[in-house]
């Protein structure tokens, strides 16, 4: 056994015994930007669909919710700045060995694609918000570039889904990057947490289109593809379990935050339990036929991949290479 | 190029805490932080019994995660040397460096910027040892060029046992302690 | 450690705060960060000693734009060799701290109540001239009594004595360090003395006994130590507790407590009869040998394991390991040394063993320090005080050779048999509730004063019940008494102000000048100003105060040697010029003329001895509210063994609270759970658990030791007040 003390009281990022530089708007971030690349995936994806009617929300309605919860993630990382004056110099440099800075470019890329991706079905989808904007941009004189656009988009709209799909997959990725590059935090030094991002943020994006969708053909469809994500996810999740207790012992010890520590009863039962077991036994169900309140299992998903963020944020913090 | 670094002699080591001290005047650090910060490690059973005191601080590594998980070059090696500074004017305090030590050595300032151990630059710059060497009353931390055969740091790391602390962490860091 | 900083303060701190402090921080604090500054903008450094503790290193305060900076040490002096220790270089902290006395205060509520108005300075001076002119009218001014720590005290002494009175106690020597003073005047006619006649830097073999140097960090003593260790030196720790000390030791000696004495005589027995000691200055040098071996015979090292827990075996090894090294061996002679009422007696053992391996005068042992000479400033001859604070204590601590704070303190208290009683007490820069033991004792004398002065940077225990207190500016902004102290070199050091006195505080001396005026003293006081004091005494020692303000400590030119030749002859300043291992002194005033061991309480059950030392980062109460020096410990810990925890369900950590064998209950205090310890005692570091409710920092933080040190074990040779025979339990 050894005691070990710091003796000078150094409390820097100390926080109730334990590293804690991170609080929730680190994690709220991860989640909103791999929503965002989820419902970019999924309007990119449907727009190389045929047959688009009884698809109108993930077809079309969906891709204006994009800038929004993007914006919302961007507002949450600018929170967690503490030196906010300076904010802007995420975008004098472009440092090719940080992920942060991969995926403050990235983000930037991601802006205009979404909002291409809104005016390829604004007229359908948003009538009304699309004459207010005309209106709107011809008291500016810009509603001739506005419609210039907006036909560009619709033209091109399955060149741009293109485009956007590898960017949105980048975002997606980039969020569990954040973290996994990190090969100071044990927990978190794992490449699966990349592929689990991605899954997790497609899974939510889908639980969302589930709640807002009314349209039987789309709810049933989504409710496979959920069912199938929840799935990947469940498969992801034990993948990094076996990596980290398959690795050297300060990996080990990494996992017994979630495997007796003190994360254990958090990440089981908020995260297996309810945000993948239950929503897919309910969505299995659901499909069987059984009468079932439908907004239930989505809502599970989106707290379960909410919680995912935050207790990994958490548990990467907890863990370290030295025990003090 | 210098490559500086410190050998600190943990058997001379008394833990009087003069060198955080040190700092803390030399650097203005603000109340509640700290560049460098004492550890004790204590092994074995009474009466059979070993302790190890350790003046810690950022190790200069040679493998930077501060500097290459740092969005906008804030975080950076200074020119001509391996000293690893914090440029106020480009940190957004986003914290990537902060959780990318892996000896927790890194902090963010009232002001909202990261703040760290310098190796007093400011001081070497004259020819002068950074401030926490200076006041050691047993002269036990030692400052120096570790590409200079010839400097003290390197004739200890020639004559002693040593280890730097969690070298499995892969930074490569450049403070050395005498065991 | 531990700390108090909950996660929602962080991050209210942190985030929301983040937005205010980009602007406040700049703009504010009219200060730019250090890392875009040139940190030698406008920078001045002025000389100055430290008055962090007592040791007096010399050094530099630097100041930047007029603010304070650093402190370093100065490279020439031989107390610091250039570095300052924790607390000396966190020493702006004092003039900083918010809680300082800021104005002449005069009390108006019951002593006690901390209820002050505040006053100018000519108000406090007649105040306080009326009461002292009403004592020495009535009861005569030998019933005034200074209680100093503290080099600046030196103006009040002369204050004092110009007055009438020779009644000037420091509580370090009764309460210290004393025992030791005397122990080595009665062995070899001289004191150790501070800084310590030690030569470490060229022991072979250091031997430290209840003394922890390194959690004690008097500077020449650590770097000393450094010294010894870089050299290869073996060093024999004996302490109940896995001291720094120890830690650093070849063979850590982790003896019961309370029986160091018998360690010491099981030393002196192995070293007797196996002719280990040197014989040629035994000899030359001592007398009482024969007298000595036989006294020792009984105390074998198995009847010393019996007592000590200490093996055999393991007292022949080490007393031979001291004896091979010898005359290079140190028997450290420790520095606070009243424990248990027999300490000049244990502290005598120790110097008769150092008699033994005949270190006096030899490199690596003791060496003779040199002084300079620097005269006083000439006055009047003081008037003849009639009495003194002995004279409350008939036939008792004849051998003292300085005032003992406690005798005050007790003569005090009226009593009919006392011929002496204190009606007076000037206090200067010494809590006296907490640096001597027994806290309702000292509270009953105090109740029992006509005036009591107390003369202070910061609000004590003591201001809290004093009549008058004088708000004193930090040492750093004040010229004070010059240092001249022993040492391997004869220096003098200067102390001058690096800033102006903050608020209304005021330097010692022009305190003490004023007072002298109010007093119709001033015959005693004709210098205009200290500058004008200080230079006349350096100008007669050879120097200037010019050179001083330039150079800061200056070194007198001495050839005498430091160490004595082989074989020389030495001329001890005792009666009978030798090293006395048998002291007829003592025989003649009833004492053990050569030490006997005597065997002190053990703990009841279920109660532990408590343990004190000192943190290295406090200058013991004096800094515990230090803005620098709190962030890196604002509170102290209570050390108890593995087991013991266990068997009490104590969680490291955990907040419990002390109650001792007379039912005093401590203040809360955090648990440090250790193998550091042994099983059957306590420690913990003096200096916490302030109740000064001014002291914003360290009111109630941990525990303070000398509330649960209620049963004094005096030395009846001196009137130290020991302190270790106290024993406590837990209260969770």
């Amino acid at each position: 056994m050894k005691e070990i003390t710091i003796t000078t009281n150094k409390i820097s990022n100390m926080v109730d015994g334990h590293f804690h530089a991170w609080g929730w708007e680190v994690p709220l971030y991860l989640f909103l930007g791999g929503l965002t690349a989820g419902i970019l995936i999924i309007t990119a994806v449907m727009a190389f669909r045929k047959r688009q009617d009884g698809f109108k929300l993930s077809a079309g309605k969906l891709s204006l919710w994009a800038p929004i919860i993007l914006s919302l993630g961007m507002i949450s990382l600018f929170l967690d700045i503490k030196h906010k004056l300076f904010v802007w110099r995420f975008y004098t440099a472009f440092e090719i060995t940080s992920p942060m800075s991969w995926g403050s470019w990235v983000l930037l890329l991601i802006y205009p694609l979404s909002f291409l991706l809104i005016l390829a079905t604004i007229r359908e989808s948003y009538p009304g918000l699309f004459s207010f904007v005309n209106k709107f941009l011809s008291a500016l004189k810009l509603d001739v570039l506005f419609k210039k656009l907006t036909e560009f988009s619709e033209k091109n709209h399955k060149i741009i889904a293109g485009i956007t799909i590898p960017f949105a997959i980048t975002l997606g990725i980039y969020t569990g990057i954040l973290l996994s590059a990190f090969g100071s935090r044990p927990f978190w030094n794992s490449s699966m947490l990349g592929p689990l991002f991605l899954v997790s943020g497609l899974s939510s994006a889908v639980a969302m289109v589930l709640i807002l969708s009314n349209e039987n053909e789309e709810r049933s469809l989504f409710t496979k593809v959920d069912i199938a994500l929840l799935l990947t996810e469940g498969i992801f999740i034990l993948l990094f379990l076996i990596g980290l207790a398959t690795s050297s012992a300060q990996y080990k010890a990494a996992l017994t935050l979630i495997t007796g520590g003190a994360l254990t009863p958090s990440f089981w039962i908020f995260i297996v339990m309810f945000g993948l077991f239950i929503p897919l036994l309910l969505e299995l169900l659901e499909l069987n036929g059984r009468k079932i309140n439908p907004k239930l299992a989505p809502a599970l998903v989106i707290a379960g991949g909410l919680f995912l963020r935050f207790i990994i944020v958490e548990a990467g913090q907890m863990n370290s290479w030295l025990p003090y | 190029m210098k490559k500086y670094g410190m050998v600190i002699d943990t058997k001379l080591c008394v833990g009087c805490g003069a060198c955080v001290v040190a700092c803390k005047t030399e650097n203005d650090v603000p109340e509640g932080l700290h560049r460098d910060w004492l550890v004790e490690e204590v092994t074995g059973k009474f009466p059979n019994l070993h302790m190890e005191i350790r003046s810690e601080r950022c190790n200069h590594c040679s493998d930077t995660p501060c500097v290459s998980s740092c969005p906008t070059g804030a975080s950076h090696i200074k020119k001509g040397s391996n000293i690893v500074k914090v440029d106020p004017n480009k940190c957004t305090g986003c914290q990537a460096c902060v959780v990318s030590c892996p000896y927790n050595a890194r902090f963010v300032m009232p002001e909202g910027y990261v703040s760290k151990c310098t190796f007093c630059d400011h001081r070497v710059e004259k020819g002068e040892s950074p401030a926490c060497a200076s006041v050691c009353p047993t002269h036990a931390i030692v400052f120096g060029d570790l590409n200079n055969p010839m400097s003290r740091v390197s004739r200890l790391l020639r004559a002693r046992k040593f280890k730097t602390i969690i070298p499995e962490a892969g930074t490569d860091p450049n403070v050395y302690y005498l065991i | 450690m531990a700390s108090n900083f909950t996660r929602r303060d962080f991050i209210k701190i942190s985030g929301y705060g983040a937005v205010g402090s980009v602007v406040s921080g700049k703009l504010i604090n009219g200060k730019s960060s250090p890392e875009s500054k040139p940190p030698e903008s406008n920078v001045r450094k002025t000389p100055t000693f430290c008055a962090m503790c007592t040791f007096k290193c010399a050094g530099w305060a630097y100041t930047r734009d007029g603010a304070p900076w650093k402190l370093t040490g100065h490279k020439d002096d031989h107390h610091s060799n250039g570095r300052l220790c924790t607390k000396g270089t966190g020493g702006w902290g004092t003039y900083t701290d918010p809680d300082r006395l800021k104005t002449p205060l005069i009390r108006t509520g019951k002593r006690g109540e901390q209820y002050f108005k505040e006053v100018s300075w000519d108000e406090a001076f007649e105040y306080i001239a009326l009461k002292l002119k009403k004592i020495a009218e009535e009861h005569g001014p030998e019933c005034v009594a200074l209680l100093t720590h503290g080099s600046d005290g030196s103006f009040f002494k002369q204050l004092l004595k110009a007055y009438g009175s020779s009644n000037i106690a420091a509580p370090s020597y009764g309460s210290c360090r004393g025992p030791r003073e005397e122990a080595y005047i009665l062995t070899y006619g001289e004191p150790v003395d501070s800084p310590e006649r030690t030569d470490m830097s060229n022991s072979k073999c250091l031997v430290f006994i209840g003394t922890h140097i390194g959690e004690n960090t008097h500077s020449s003593q650590v770097k000393e130590f450094g010294d010894a260790l870089a050299n290869g030196a073996t060093v024999i720790t004996v302490d109940p507790r896995f001291s720094t000390a120890a830690s650093k030791s070849d063979h850590w000696l982790p003896i019961k407590p309370g029986t160091d004495m018998a360690l010491l005589l099981a030393w002196i027995n192995v070293i007797i009869s196996e002719e280990l000691y040197d014989k040629q200055f035994v000899k030359n040098n001592t007398t009482g040998f024969e007298l000595l071996k036989t006294h020792v015979e009984k105390y074998t090292p198995e009847w010393a394991y019996t007592e000590t827990t200490i093996k055999p075996d393991v007292i022949r090894k080490t007393a031979r390991i001291m004896a091979k090294n010898a005359p290079a061996t140190l028997v450290h002679p420790g520095r606070m040394v009243v424990w248990y009422g027999d300490d000049t007696q244990r502290v005598r053992t120790g110097a008769i063993l150092n008699a033994l391996l005949g270190n006096w005068g030899k490199k690596g042992g003791f060496f003779n320090p040199l002084k300079a000479d620097v005269p006083g400033y000439p006055h009047p001859p003081y008037p003849k005080p009639s009495k003194t604070w002995r004279d409350a204590f008939p036939g008792k601590f004849e051998l003292a050779n300085l005032a003992l704070s406690s005798g005050i303190c007790y003569a005090s208290i009226p009593s009919v048999d006392k011929s002496c009683s204190f009606k007076g007490w000037i206090v200067y820069g010494t809590n006296a509730m907490r640096t001597m033991p027994d806290r309702a004792k000292t509270l009953e004398a105090i109740q029992n004063l006509d005036l009591l002065v107390a003369v202070d940077i910061l609000p004590m225990e003591i201001t809290g019940w004093a009549d008058v207190i004088l708000p004193e500016c930090s040492y750093l902004e004040r010229y004070g008494e010059l240092r001249v102290t022993s040492g391997k070199k004869a220096q003098i050091a200067l102390r001058m102000p690096a800033l102006d006195p903050l608020y209304n505080s005021k330097p010692s001396w022009w305190m003490v000048k004023k007072l002298a005026d109010k007093l119709g003293l001033n015959e005693y006081f004709k210098w205009k100003n200290v500058e004008e004091y200080l230079d006349l005494r350096l100008t007669k020692a050879g120097t200037s105060l010019k050179e001083l303000k330039k150079k800061g400590v200056i070194t007198l030119p001495d050839d005498t040697p430091i160490y004595y030749n082989k074989n020389e002859k030495i001329e001890f300043d005792t009666e009978s010029g030798k090293i006395e291992l048998y002291s007829q002194l003592l025989e003649e005033h009833g004492f053990d003329p050569i030490p006997v061991y005597k065997r002190h309480e053990n703990p009841p059950e279920d109660y532990f001895r408590l343990l004190v030392g000192r943190s290295p980062f406090h200058a013991f109460g004096r800094t515990t509210n230090n803005p620098i020096l709190t962030q890196l410990q604002n509170e102290n810990h209570v050390w108890i063994n593995t087991l013991i925890a266990k068997d009490w369900d104590l969680k490291n950590g955990q907040y419990i609270k002390l109650e001792n064998q007379d039912g005093v209950v401590s203040n809360k205090i955090r648990v440090k759970v250790t193998e550091r310890i042994r099983p059957d005692s306590v420690y913990m570091v003096h200096g916490f658990g302030h109740t000064n409710k001014f002291l914003k920092k360290a009111y109630l933080r941990g525990a303070d030791d000398s509330t649960l040190i209620t049963k004094v074990h005096t030395d009846e040779i001196m009137g130290g007040t020991g302190m270790r025979g106290n024993f406590v339990t837990f209260i969770t």
